[in-house]
């Protein structure tokens, strides 16, 4: 009888006050994946995303624009300049003035120091270059700084995860903060930590990006998906990261 | 040109068995799939793939439409002198592409 009012109690509380993670609550998609997933992830000749890992090592080392410069000219051994450059991503920009991702930052450095094109969004190579560096940050703790300038960024990012969307009318918060871990259909609701982006997903048979898996969750509750760089999504990729902070850098992950 | 990461000991002891890690970078289409306008997505599996050690035949395998995309393969073999490990692939296409590792034996 104890226990059933405790856990009342617990779950009245639970869904109203704001839940903020302590680090050691942290859940990765990982924890949450199944045996096989997990063994996929562990074994980097098993992980398909290597793949792309390959593709993006060889760009790194490729000239391009009319300066025929390569990001190995400037950073030279991506495995010591990038290392841990992922866990701090998104990072506030101060000429944009606002946050940036780490693919951002990747094309933001192409088309201004190589003077080269964009890379086509969410394509293998950006995927690759992005997953390359990604890696270098492997098994360091997330630690996206909350400092004064990103903190209207991170409100407006929470605000988003809380606000009910789309025909379903669901929020991020009311799956991923109060019902994680519960079961949802075969699956197990995961916290929603993007600590292993850009991951290979096994229903994509493909690589993605966070915007991808946030399009998915858009779309998933019946809303329209934000534009990719929307404010909406800058915000919201903002806090996702800052919300998982202290967790390890799995990047690149494998995920159902 | 599709993406093929081999992996095995550079270095092996001749007699002693070691591991190969093949994953290729292929959509492995089923054939039995429909796109958004109802037309059927034609068949575009890689149906066949050989694998040499210093010529030698060690692994050979047919696979079939329910192998996933970027397919993973295992498999054990022996090497007793120094060679090239060659894994040799075709798809529905036609098209035959080799990709190879040097293995040492000491």
């Amino acid at each position: 009888m104890i226990g059933r009012a405790t856990l009342a109690v617990a779950m009245l509380l639970g869904f109203g006050t704001d839940i903020v993670l302590a680090t050691d609550a942290k859940r990765s998609g990982y924890d949450d994946a199944s045996a096989e997933t997990r063994a996929m992830q562990d074994d980097d000749a098993a992980n398909p995303a290597f793949l792309w890992v390959a593709q993006g090592e060889s760009l790194w080392s490729t000239p391009a624009g009319p300066s025929a410069r390569s990001c190995a000219s400037c950073h030279q051994d991506a495995r010591i300049s990038m290392r841990g450059v992922a866990a701090r991503h998104p990072k506030f920009d101060p000429t944009l003035g606002r946050p940036i991702s780490l693919e951002a930052r990747i094309q933001q450095c192409r088309t201004e120091r190589q003077g080269a094109p964009a890379l086509p969004p969410e394509g293998d190579s950006i995927l690759g270059l992005t997953a390359y560096v990604g890696l270098q940050s492997r098994g360091m703790p997330m630690a996206v700084a909350d400092d004064p300038p990103v903190r209207p960024f991170l409100d407006a990012g929470q605000r988003l995860f809380e606000t009910r969307m789309g025909q379903l009318n669901l929020s991020c918060a009311q799956c991923h903060d109060r019902l994680a871990g519960q079961r949802l259909a075969g699956s197990t609701i995961p916290q929603a930590h993007p600590n292993g982006y850009p991951l290979y997903r096994l229903e994509w048979q493909g690589m993605g990006s966070l915007y991808r898996r946030l399009r998915n969750c858009l779309t998933g509750v019946r809303a329209e998906p934000f534009p990719p760089d929307s404010p909406e999504v800058v915000a919201l990729s903002l806090y996702l990261a800052w919300r998982a902070n202290g967790l390890k850098v799995e990047t690149p992950a494998v995920r159902p | 040109m599709v993406r093929v990461l081999i992996n095995a000991p550079k270095q092996v002891r001749a007699g002693q068995a070691f591991e190969v890690k093949l994953l290729i970078n292929h959509p492995m289409e089923s054939g039995q799939r429909r796109d958004t306008f109802g037309q059927a997505i034609p068949r575009e599996i890689i149906h066949s793939i050989t694998c040499t050690l210093g010529g030698q035949e060690v692994f050979q395998a047919d696979l079939f439409p329910a192998i996933s995309a970027n397919p993973f393969l295992a498999f054990w073999a022996v090497a007793t002198q120094s060679g090239d490990l060659t894994i040799r692939f075709t798809d529905d296409q036609g098209t035959t592409q080799t990709d190879s590792v040097a293995i040492a034996v000491v």
